[in-house]
């Protein structure tokens, strides 16, 4: 066996994937038995509009926000489930009726709805991600992405019965 | 006034104008306003200008800029820093008016971004350092505790804005964002240091 030292950048590299898991929800049930519920985030529900509509896209288009459903304990995916999606975009301001929209999670809790391209925005570059539908306890989530200049956000959901 | 000083002067003057031109002209040609509606973008670039204006308020208290007397150099600092609270005050607004929610988050300390705490911090001391400033004769304070509280009140508003404005991704361009900073900080850093302020504090500032 060969011994390795854990380095400063091995440690700050470890302590930032838990950083990051731990904002956008686990994203692996490597043990399902014990898998929590994604927490609502400080600012999440800002601007949210209840009831946004299903869309095929929102506007034009050009940015993808991806993420899973999935149950909390046992982590099995959640299908059908509705997030709602909205952001300040190339398009609109988080409160334009434009800039929201909803999608459903597939049979393996997937759920990918394209949108336009997020820009920065009191402060940040960052999108906000709703369920509220009922089944499970509403989750209001705010993720920041790491760069302005990314094309994509994963976002993750593990909820609890309501 | 000969030559030479008449240059230094010129030269004074064209650097602080531009020292407070570049940030605010560059903010103005960020590619961000072209998503932002005017009232979110009055919001910002009242934020830039009231950190500019933080580089003039130790120049002017400190009597740094030629060609002003230090009654002139007081008298000036006082409407800078009337400017300031109106800057603060439309900067807040107009982010109030863009998205009430962000901003009722941040002033009841419940936002998810770290600058905001730094940017309540310095509004507060804003306030108070005018306050305190309008309130001068009335108070009756010896000259020397009055100018303590007020230094220490710009001392929070320095911090607070430049920590505020370092950790924003927004419409200042990142170099002349720094540059600013760096001015800001030193100006103030200087004047502390030239009038020495914390005299009542320090032993050796007393002996002196």
């Amino acid at each position: 066996m060969t011994t390795q030292f854990l380095s400063r950048r091995a440690l700050l590299a470890a302590g930032g994937a838990v950083l990051v898991s731990g904002v956008s929800g686990f994203r692996v049930p490597a043990q399902a038995n014990g898998l929590a519920a994604t927490k609502t985030m400080r600012g999440g529900a800002n601007n949210y509009r209840p009831g946004a509509p299903i869309v095929e896209r929102i506007g034009g288009g050009g940015f993808w926000m991806t993420g899973t459903v999935r149950r909390a304990g046992d982590g099995a995916p959640l299908a059908s489930q509705r997030i709602q999606i909205w952001a300040h975009t190339t398009e609109g301001h988080e409160r334009d009726p434009q800039s929201h929209g909803a999608t459903l999670s597939d049979a393996n809790g997937e759920f990918r709805l394209e949108m336009p391209q997020i820009v920065p925005a009191f402060g940040q570059p960052h999108g906000h991600l709703a369920y509220d539908s009922g089944d499970f306890k509403t989750v209001f989530l705010r993720p920041i992405m790491p760069s302005a200049q990314d094309t994509s956000l994963e976002v993750h959901f593990v909820l609890e019965p309501a | 006034m000969n030559g030479n000083s008449r240059t230094r002067t010129i030269l004074i003057w064209a650097i602080l104008a531009a020292a407070l031109a570049v940030p605010i002209g560059a903010a103005a040609a960020s590619p961000l306003l072209a998503w932002r509606q005017p009232v979110y973008i009055v919001a910002g670039f009242a934020g830039v200008i009231a950190m500019a204006l933080l580089l003039i308020q130790p120049l002017l208290a400190g009597g740094y800029l030629p060609g002003l007397s230090a009654f002139q150099g007081r008298y000036l600092h006082r409407w800078v820093g009337a400017c300031l609270v109106g800057a603060v005050v439309v900067h807040v607004g107009a982010l109030w008016i863009t998205s009430p929610p962000d901003v009722v988050d941040v002033l009841l300390f419940r936002s998810p971004t770290p600058f905001s705490v730094w940017g309540v911090l310095a509004m507060w001391a804003v306030f108070a350092a005018a306050i305190l400033a309008a309130l001068r004769q009335r108070l009756q304070l010896r000259l020397r505790t009055w100018r303590l509280v007020h230094t220490s009140f710009a001392v929070v508003i320095v911090t607070g804005t430049v920590v505020h404005a370092l950790l924003i991704e927004g419409t200042m361009e990142t170099v002349s964002k720094i540059v600013l900073s760096v001015l800001v900080v030193g100006a103030t850093a200087k004047v502390l240091a030239d009038l020495r302020i914390w005299t009542l504090w320090t032993r050796r500032g007393a002996k002196r």
